[in-house]
């Protein structure tokens, strides 16, 4: 893949010289190397104000403008009305449209499942994928279970059963419920509010016995000592070492599986410009990101939110969205969240 | 008194030249974002917030706090003078403000609302300063039966104390309610009623329809009776601002009322639409003359306005200590604490003093400034009701489009926005009242939610609205407001036999 670096000043003269160029005539047909956004550059949002996904624009936002990544003004865009259908809809109505992309989760494979929107990953021209979310089991501090263990005692025998609040309805965190109620054989009523922080803060006022939430969602109320992070959904524990609730890190959280409890489920970040985009516009963002990565403004999120890093690009990236989108696609069948089906 | 002392530190933070006029500068941006309609606060802070990536967190939540503020003072300006609210909760303050500003006396129904919003964020700062931890761990006893109490709440207070006919109110409230069903629908993960369009995936805004429904109704009814607007110049100088401040005093029960309302239901989320409607159906109900509500009256612009104010005031401390953004602005801030590097949370208070107490000296400054600066330009603003209608309605139907436009960047919404206004023309005309119908597309979604929620939880017990004091009281207050005009009816009655027997 063709591959120009373009360090802060230099980019402007790479592309003074490849337009005169192809005004020349001389490189017509081929596409100038370093191609870089011509307008402002808009980053898509795919929930609302304050979410994950606005954060993570807005850090974005942050180390592009004070890295001088880029020449152009970048600007947040909200499209999270429908649960972000709308921001997927824009984005495949955008074809062809290299000045905006999207910060994609799980969403692509779930909302075309569960709401029969007409859309398609491959819609889109991945970019690069920048991070895993990782999901927790957390449940009240004052309430008596401590571990896996004891939370599946004390759900088994609960009447009425334990209440699980989580984001939305038939996504990540009520396919994980459904799961945990396959694994541990106790009921579970899940109730879907609009955000991850409303489901913080109805675990701490004791409307909810537990949630499925990310680390980032629950990350203040757990270092107050309000709720409790029974286990990590994952195969591997979470890579942080520094202590951040009272005496607990990141990485002193079990996983489910050490606990016997066989569930493992991550969220991709990803990044998606609109389709029919050309190679060398999709090579400037691959860059851009590449870059991005290294600015202390990107590992300092990534540590504060426990997002788990991860740099997929081109083909490998395409594979790990077909398998992933294949693996949603059976867990939603499984737990009866098909359009059509229930 | 350790507040006192944090406090007196924040002050000494805030007290230099640099952040003064910074403060200053967010002043006047907020008023003049607040006067166009549609792009008010959430927006003007949203395009303001990357100026501030640079600075310290406290210049910057100083400045983008200071925006906020101005907005709000200038969405009072549009409800007033042109019938158009800049945000959610300025509706109720078109009610009796606009028909002030026709009967000539904008300039008095502008010193009111202003002064009243002072007074409204004044209390709630109070409250904000000394009773912080123990009002932020209220907020976290609201569960879904409680949310939903609430809003049945305003809606059953509409309802009962409405003054025009009820099912004429029912009929707004039930459109209204139908319209927030358009889009996803949160609890069962499905769209509703979107018929296949990608435009109304978003569903109806708010905003959209508001400026519709009370400002381009507002044009069609004025080309139709007269071509011209109604308020003719009165005599405008400073010394009407004195004039209307001497008058205060009399109405200090509505404003001590709104204030106790609006810092009651600003720490529950959403809770400021709520207050301001509330605060002016109470004004309405407990004032000794009820007549005149809605013609322009003094008290119609004070009540909502203190109550709007205290609530997004207060809706400012579950943002610091819970996390919990109370409107679309305070989210949008809380996005910005995030980058400043800091994490809204119970600790905040614990590891920010610095940064807190600041940021509530900031809202004593802010406020101070903001109405000494909104007030010194009350002539300027009056002044724009001497234009010829013919001038002026042309820049309100622009302003209007580029508003409705600007709110989602999408041209459906302009279209949408004419769709209301002709719809607001057909309610005015029918006598249909406007307010129900739009205090429903802003709950409605949340009391759907919320009652769905409660009965998920409840496994489909309608019990569990009375199932813990605070819930109790809400939902029977709410019954006992829905049902008051035949409660009095059957006492006075009663008192009537009474009498007759004896």
């Amino acid at each position: 893949m063709p591959n120009t670096p373009c360090r802060a000043g230099r980019c402007g003269a790479a592309t003074a010289i490849a337009l005169t160029t192809s005004l020349l005539g001389l490189t017509a047909g081929t596409p100038a190397l370093a191609w870089e956004p011509q307008k402002s550059v808009e980053i898509v949002v795919a929930a609302g104000a304050g979410g994950a996904s606005d954060q993570m624009a807005r850090m974005l936002q942050a180390a592009i403008q004070k890295n001088d990544l880029m020449k152009q003004p970048v600007v947040v865009s909200l499209k999270g009305g429908a649960s972000g259908a709308e921001a997927l809809m824009y984005m495949k109505q955008g074809a062809g449209d290299p000045h905006k992309f999207v910060i994609a989760y799980s969403l692509i494979y779930t909302l075309p499942l569960a709401a029969k929107l007409p859309f398609d990953w491959r819609d889109l021209t991945p970019v690069s994928i920048v991070a895993f979310d990782q999901f927790v089991l957390w449940s009240n501090a004052t309430k008596p279970y401590t571990d896996v263990a004891s939370f599946t005692a004390a759900a088994k025998g609960a009447q009425p059963p334990f209440k699980i609040g989580g984001t939305g309805s038939k996504r990540e965190d009520h396919i994980l419920t459904v799961f945990l109620e396959k694994r541990t054989g106790a009921k579970f009523t899940y109730l879907p509010y609009k955000s991850g922080g409303e489901a913080a803060t109805q675990l701490v006022g004791g409307h909810v016995d537990a949630n499925v939430n990310n680390p980032s969602e629950n990350v203040e109320v757990w270092r107050a000592g309000q709720v409790r992070a029974l286990c990590v959904f994952d195969n591997t524990r979470i890579a942080y070492k520094s202590k951040v609730a009272a005496d607990q890190s990141w990485n002193d959280i079990p996983t489910c599986k050490e606990k016997g409890l066989d569930i493992e489920y991550t969220m991709l970040r990803g990044i998606f410009l609109p389709g029919k985009v050309a190679p060398d516009q999709v090579a400037f963002y691959v860059d851009l990101f590449k870059k991005i990565a290294q600015t202390p403004e990107y590992k300092d999120y990534m540590e504060k939110q426990a997002l788990k890093p991860a740099f997929l690009t081109g083909a490998e990236m395409t594979s790990f969205l077909e398998k992933d989108e294949a693996l949603h696609k059976q867990l939603m069948t499984e737990a009866g969240f098909v359009a059509g089906t229930n | 008194m350790e507040a006192l002392g944090l406090l007196l530190q924040g002050f000494q933070v805030l007290l230099t030249v640099d952040k003064l006029l910074l403060m200053m500068l967010g002043l006047t941006l907020g008023v003049f974002v607040g006067v166009l309609p549609g792009l008010g606060g959430p927006n003007g802070v949203a395009i303001l917030l990357p100026l501030t990536f640079s600075m310290d967190p406290t210049s910057a939540i100083v400045m983008l706090s200071c925006i906020y503020w101005g907005a709000l003072f200038g969405g009072a300006i549009t409800s007033i003078l042109f019938n158009i609210p800049g945000e959610a909760w300025s509706v109720a303050t078109t009610f009796d403000g606009y028909p002030m500003a026709q009967k000539g006396q904008a300039a008095e129904a502008l010193t009111a609302a202003f002064t009243s919003s002072f007074v409204g964020s004044l209390a709630a700062v109070l409250l904000i300063t000394f009773v912080a931890p123990s009002v932020a761990g209220f907020a976290l006893r609201f569960g879904p039966p409680e949310f939903f109490a609430v809003y049945l709440l305003t809606f059953c207070s509409f309802v009962g104390l409405g003054r025009e006919a009820r099912h004429k109110i029912v009929i707004s409230m039930t459109l209204g309610l139908l319209l927030t069903g358009i889009g996803m629908d949160t609890v069962s993960g499905q769209l509703r009623m979107t018929f296949g369009f990608t435009d109304l995936l978003r569903g109806i805004n708010f905003l959209v329809a508001v400026i519709g429904l009370f400002g381009i109704s507002e044009i069609l009814l004025t080309m139709e009776e007269r071509l011209a607007l109604r308020g003719h110049a009165a005599r405008i100088s400073l010394k009407v601002v004195f004039r209307t401040w001497a008058s205060l005093p009399r109405y200090w029960a509505t404003l001590a009322r709104s204030a106790v309302i609006g810092c009651w239901l600003g720490v529950t989320p959403g809770g400021a639409i709520a207050a301001s409607f509330m605060g002016y159906n109470l004004a309405k109900r407990f004032a000794r003359d009820k007549t005149g509500f809605g013609k322009g009256r003094i008290d119609g612009v004070l009540a909502p306005e203190t109550a709007a104010h205290a609530a997004g005031t207060a809706a400012l401390l579950p943002m610091l200590a819970l996390g919990i953004p109370g409107s679309g602005t305070a989210a949008i801030l809380l996005g910005g604490l995030m980058v400043w590097g800091l994490n809204p949370g119970p600790l905040m208070f614990v590891e920010h003093k610095e940064f807190v107490w600041g940021t509530i000296a900031s809202m004593y400054l802010g406020n101070v400034v903001g109405l000494v600066l909104v007030l010194s330009t009350v002539p300027l603003f009056a002044a724009v009701l001497r234009v010829p209608f013919a001038a002026i309605a042309p820049m309100i139907i622009v302003s209007c489009a580029i508003g409705a436009y600007a709110i989602q960047n999408a041209m459906f919404d302009v279209w949408l926005m004419l769709g209301f206004g002709v719809l607001g023309y057909v309610f005015k005309k029918l006598d249909i009242p406007l307010a129900p119908l739009t205090l429903a597309l802003v709950l409605g979604n949340r009391a759907e939610d919320a009652f769905r929620l409660s009965m998920i939880g409840s496994g489909g017990d309608l019990r569990v609205f009375w199932s813990n004091g605070l819930v109790g009281t809400l939902t029977t207050l709410a019954l006992l407001l829905l049902f008051w005009p035949a409660i009095t009816g059957l006492v006075s009655r009663a008192g009537r036999l009474v009498r007759a027997d004896a």
